[in-house]
């Protein structure tokens, strides 16, 4: 009996359980394609991490009130601000202080930065900016934020406490739908706010809308939302990449000085520049990789669990089809090359729909991030799957296969 | 020329152990020679199927010894006994044992293409053995749709497309109809003409008429083993 026959006996066996064979091509089908699609979601959040870091621009230093231990994770908030109330809080005099042209040689240029939660209201439209926030007009250049609309609001609006704003693409969109929002007035708190900007388009970084923005100077927002309270954080803009290092000394022992700082460890504050927030941010963004791997790792587990139920529910059928096919004469190497040919045929098809169906997915922006296929994951899914595939489709019947005619007629 | 085609020797099948064993077969020796016709006879439990099974080397022996044409059993391996059960033994079992879902004329294919007949010659002969027990329009048909007799010819039919030296027949009849019996008796009658030995199982006094010489069992053990007088020639 040549090979081409046992394959036309293996391909028979599988349009005659048509049933078992679509539920196991499907399941298979499932595991591979949701492994590569997770995994993919995990690594493309990861790139868009890295990608609006890196135009963050890598000479800026932020500096936050509170004490070190907190986390100190980048995605901080304007409640972090009271965190630290027995110490000093960061003022605008702090923030002049580091514009020493020789106590600070190395600082190119500095904003202090005001957050604030608020919503604004055009008409019916409302947004609310994930970066809600009053600056200088330095902010722009050390926070890599570009004006691509209208014009940047100057040292005069800041000195004036005038109600201006730039904004991001989407409270852009979301306030003003495709019309240009350059001129127009939105009130935010109950404040009318007139918008004389737009940035350029950023991207979110995995958890942020980078394009939810709105930027005004500081003295607008202190004197009708916030209120004069302590800075939510300070940015530096160092002169180079190559001396950010030393201008977070002397950061340090400016601020030391003027908060009565004694020892390094009970800094009532924290400087993160570029290199520590990108450690941060990569590990983050590669625990969330690691975890969607391991949803998708189990996922493949569950595909296999239903694969091997499969197989191992039609054992008792098979298992008496085997003992026949025994009884007339069947070599047992030929029983155990059907069988081995129709779980691979299974495994090798419903792997393929699977990477098929992962790469098409993968197309798609699932949950607000572009998945990037990492093509380890492609051969390690296929490959699990064939695995168990074959191994749960042939172990059972090599058994059956071993047994005596007659012990295989009466399995039940 | 005749030989020794079956050589069963102190035959015993046990199920179970201590108090609960069963002796299927107690301590069973039997003989038969190339060209034989038997029927073996009994009441139901008796072991007939259990000795039969042991005959067509699909179940092995607690003790004792089983040769067949000379050759013991026990000591062939896995290739040797797929070449015995396919071509030397033609078996019909009880319970019909046909594939599922697979029709009439595939059923009997089957123990051609495992001896690597070509296709052609396969169908030919499939065709040809559903014929002879008058199931030529029954082909295509799969088992759930045959009654119990077309199954259990169709059986037949397998047996017979390997043109087997031994015919294993386990109550070939029970599920026919005394139309169809009497052809299928004249069909083993036809074989053994031709000079293969048949063994057949039965319950019916006119099944067993036909064999040459008729083996009783009870309770694992053979009672009697005679000469049937109606056809001693
Ligand atoms: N797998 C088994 N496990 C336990 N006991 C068994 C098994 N197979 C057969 N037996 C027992 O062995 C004895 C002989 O069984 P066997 O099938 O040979 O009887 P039989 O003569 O063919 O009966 P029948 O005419 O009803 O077919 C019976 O008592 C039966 O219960
Ligand atoms: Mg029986």
């Amino acid at each position: 009996m040549n090979l081409l026959e046992i394959i036309r006996f293996a391909l028979r066996g599988l349009t005659i359980n048509r049933m078992r064979t679509g539920l196991t091509t499907l399941g298979i089908m499932i595991g591979v394609m949701s492994v590569i699609i997770l995994i993919a979601v995990g690594n493309g959040s990861a790139k868009q991490v890295q990608s609006s870091l890196d135009r963050l621009g890598t000479n800026s230093i932020q500096i936050r009130s509170g004490a070190r231990g907190f986390g100190g994770g980048g995605f901080q908030s304007a409640s972090r601000r009271n965190s630290a109330s027995s110490a000093k809080q960061l003022t605008i005099a702090d923030t002049k202080a580091l514009m020493n042209p020789i106590d600070a040689a190395d600082i190119k240029q500095v904003s202090p930065i005001m957050n604030a939660n608020s919503t604004c209201v055009n008409g019916s439209s409302t947004s609310t900016p994930s970066t809600f926030s009053g600056v200088w007009p330095t902010y722009f250049e050390a926070a890599n934020t570009k004006v691509v609309k209208g014009s940047y609001f100057n040292d005069d609006d800041v000195t004036q406490g005038r109600r201006v704003a730039v904004i991001g693409n989407t409270t852009a969109t979301e306030l003003f739908g495709s019309d240009n929002p350059v001129g127009q007035t939105v009130k935010c708190g109950g404040i009318p706010f007139t918008i004389i900007g737009t940035t350029e388009v950023k991207g979110s970084s995995g958890f942020q809308d980078g394009d939810s923005l709105f930027i005004a100077p500081i003295t607008a927002i202190q004197n009708s939302i916030t209120g004069y309270v302590g800075l939510s954080s300070i940015i530096v803009e160092a002169k180079s990449s190559k001396v950010t290092d030393a201008a977070q000394t002397e950061i340090q022992t400016i601020l030391d000085a003027r908060h009565g700082v004694t020892n390094a460890n009970s800094r009532d504050y924290q400087t993160f520049n570029q290199a520590s927030l990108l450690t941060t941010s990569a590990s983050n963004s590669k625990v969330f990789t690691v975890l969607l791997g391991a949803v998708a790792a189990i996922s493949l587990l569950v595909g296999g669990i239903g694969i091997t139920n499969i197989m191992l529910v039609t054992v008792v059928e098979r298992t008496r089809e085997i003992g026949i096919r025994k009884a007339i004469g069947a070599p047992k190497r030929i029983i155990l090359a059907q069988f081995l040919i129709e779980a691979t045929i299974l495994s090798l098809v419903g792997g393929l729909m699977g990477v098929l169906g992962g790469f098409i997915g993968s197309q798609f922006t699932i949950l607000g991030v572009k998945p990037a296929i990492v093509p380890m994951s492609v051969f390690l899914a296929f490959g699990v799957s064939i695995l168990i595939g074959v191994f749960f489709g042939g172990y059972p019947a090599s058994r059956a296969a071993s047994l005596r005619p007659i012990e295989a007629l009466r399995h039940e | 020329m005749t030989h020794t085609v079956i050589d069963v020797r102190n035959a015993v099948k046990q199920y179970g152990a201590g108090q609960s064993a069963i002796f299927a077969l107690a301590d069973v020796s039997i003989q038969i020679e190339s060209g034989e016709y038997v029927a073996i006879m009994g009441p139901s439990g008796s072991g007939k199927s259990t000795l039969m099974n042991i005959m067509g080397a699909l179940d092995n022996l607690t003790s004792g010894e089983y040769f067949l044409d000379g050759i013991e059993i026990s000591s062939m391996d896995e290739d040797a006994l797929s070449i015995v059960r396919g071509r030397k033994i033609g078996f019909i079992f009880q319970s019909f044992n046909l594939i599922p879902r697979t029709t009439a004329i595939a059923n009997v294919e089957l123990p051609l293409a495992y001896q690597g007949i070509k296709s052609a010659e396969r169908k030919m002969r499939a065709t040809k053995a559903l014929e002879v027990v008058g199931l030529a329009d029954r082909m295509d048909h799969e088992p759930t749709e045959l009654s119990g007799g077309q199954q259990q010819r169709v059986a037949v039919a397998r047996a017979l497309a390997t043109r087997p030296s031994l015919l294993l027949a386990d109550e070939p009849t029970g599920a026919l109809d005394s139309k169809s019996t009497h052809d299928l008796l004249d069909l083993f009658d036809q074989i053994n003409a031709a000079g293969r030995t048949v063994v057949v199982i039965t319950h019916e006094n006119d099944v067993a008429d036909r064999a040459k010489r008729i083996i009783r069992m009870r309770d694992g053990k053979i009672i009697s083993d005679e000469i049937n007088a109606k056809k001693a020639s």
